[in-house]
């Protein structure tokens, strides 16, 4: 492991081919990634949600800080929610110059990841298209190519020719309704591993000294001095954690997760700009390779990736009811295949192999709330929308260094909740979301 | 599919309908403050369970109504009240 500030507590297994071939000899059980242990009474700080962003602020904490007395918690399982839900995707093409930076210093994190954690995170670099199908849309694609190209991020628009060159599975020609004017060229995007990222933040982190606790569920938040009953509310701050595996003491609770980040961040007074909607997604039956690119449309409110496996995978816009059911519906499905089919015909008799959901929690300007809250010591990393995975190791390389110094980073002090107070709303809808 | 009780056209399929989220009484602009307006505007309760919320009949009777729906469940419960109005809790 590369760049190591700190020192492994435990060595983690090996996976080369000659261990492999070892253990098949001798028949040996591979040892456990991570530990699982007893609850411990006192922590210096928890982490709510075992997802790529708790998980990363663990580790970090330890890399980083040498902040090894953490416990993650985990009301399932390690990856459980958005982190074994999402499309994989990374780029950094984003539209404000503040979303730009912080996205751009997540993708080269990814870049060195494997080193990193010793893990293949089957990080492939295939580039990103983003159709543009009217003159308002190719407009905003120039105004991105822009800034990404001030920002230092290889981003360009170009045209039809040039799509069909990269993607010849795409109808570039003027019959489709919504005929494919041109795009936004991103080539450093593509698509990672999801779950290998899980694993491997988990297990790095376990080998540094932190602790992931999975089926432990906070029940409560244990605060004092706050305005509102039991001492919670602003101006209080937070001593410990109710978990159903018992009370916890911590000055440090960090709010990590997806989908419940209001529910959790309600048990210490703080109020959220946030509601729950769904995101549904689904995935073909395996073809050969025809898809180089991951191809996203706004205006169809699609983005498509094939998988090394060979299966298309699609994602969508968020449902437009807040909820937290996450159950599939065939008006998606219809949906989808109708605007899949426009972009490419040639595909009309594959089938869908199956379709899922999960939960994100949307903000009203499609960017995260990062970092501190009026209540001592509870800090929030939430609000990831439908893009959360492309973030996760700078949120937690900066979360970590927010707990660590008690100060908010530079990289993402526009995205604190008080930007709501202020006005100061950093609006990526244009860039974020394929739903408007 | 969610089927949505509309009070006037009885239930409708969700896609012909919009929705327009939790219900919240309006400051007075007389005497709101800034945190009032900033509550108003951004923050959100988000229950998993009973949430009071307004939704627009588009393809129907085209009128604004507010109904109780679970939020994990997503079953209704009270007759729908016409109007963008709050109902339940003050």
């Amino acid at each position: 492991m590369t760049g190591m500030g700190h020192r492994l507590r435990r060595r983690p297994p090996k996976y080369s081919a000659a261990a492999l071939a070892w253990r098949g000899m001798r028949g040996d059980y591979w040892p456990r990634v991570w530990r699982e242990t007893e609850l411990k009474s006192s922590y210096d700080a928890v982490v709510i949600g075992g997802g790529v962003h708790g998980l990363a602020t663990a580790y970090y904490l330890a890399r980083n800080h040498g902040i090894t007395n953490v416990a993650v918690v985990d009301k399932a399982y390690l990856g459980s929610g958005a982190s074994g839900r999402n499309t994989a995707i990374v780029r950094s093409n984003y539209l404000t110059p503040e979303g730009v930076a912080f996205y751009d210093r997540s993708l080269k994190l990814y870049n060195s990841m494997a080193l990193d954690l010793n893990i293949n995170v089957m990080m492939s670099e295939r580039g990103h298209l983003t159709l543009a199908h009217n003159d308002s849309s190719l407009r905003t694609m120039n105004w991105r190519a822009e800034v990404n190209k001030l920002q230092g991020v290889d981003s360009c628009v170009i045209g039809p020719d040039e799509i069909s060159k990269i993607a010849p599975a795409l109808d570039t020609s003027s019959h489709p309704r919504y005929p494919i004017l041109g795009a936004l060229y991103h080539p450093p995007g593509g698509i990672v591993r999801h779950d290998a990222v899980v694993w491997g933040y988990a297990r790095a982190a376990d080998c540094m000294g932190a602790e992931m606790h999975q089926k432990t569920e906070v029940l409560d938040i244990l605060c004092e001095g706050g305005d509102g009953p039991d001492g919670k509310g602003p101006g209080g701050k937070v001593v410990g954690v109710r978990t159903n595996r018992g009370d916890v003491s911590t000055p440090v609770v960090v709010n990590c997760t997806a989908g419940w980040a209001g529910l959790i961040s309600s048990m210490a007074g703080v109020r959220l700009p946030i509601t729950t909607h769904p995101l549904q997604a689904a995935v073909t039956e395996p073809v050969k390779v025809f898809l180089p690119t991951v191809v996203v449309s706004g205006s169809l409110h699609v983005y498509i990736s094939q998988t090394d496996r060979g299966e298309l995978v699609f994602g969508a816009a968020v449902d437009a009811v807040a909820t937290y059911s996450i159950r599939g519906s065939l008006e998606f499905t219809e949906e989808l295949a109708g605007h899949v089919l426009e972009l490419m015909p040639g595909i009309s008799r594959m089938r869908l192999l199956r379709q899922w959901s999960g939960l994100c929690d949307m903000t009203p300007d499609y960017s995260p709330v990062m970092g501190f809250t009026p209540v001592g010591g509870f800090l929030v990393d939430v609000g990831w929308g439908t893009y959360g995975f492309k973030a996760a190791p700078v949120s937690g390389e900066q979360m970590a260094e927010a707990v660590a110094t008690g100060r908010t980073p530079r990289l993402i002090a526009p995205f604190a909740l008080s930007r709501f107070d202020t006005g100061e709303l950093v609006g990526e809808k244009g860039a974020a979301a394929v739903g408007h | 599919m969610l089927l949505v009780p509309c009070p006037n056209c009885g239930p409708r399929n969700s896609e012909d309908l919009r929705y327009g989220g939790e219900s919240h009484a309006r400051p007075d602009p007389a005497t709101a403050t800034p945190q009032q307006w900033r509550g108003y505007l951004y923050l959100r309760d988000n229950p998993a369970g009973w949430l009071w919320e307004t939704w627009y009949c588009r393809s129907g009777c085209r009128r604004w109504f507010t109904l109780e729906r679970n939020t994990a469940t997503n079953e209704f419960r009270n007759p729908p009240i016409p109007g963008d109005k709050r109902g339940g809790k003050a």
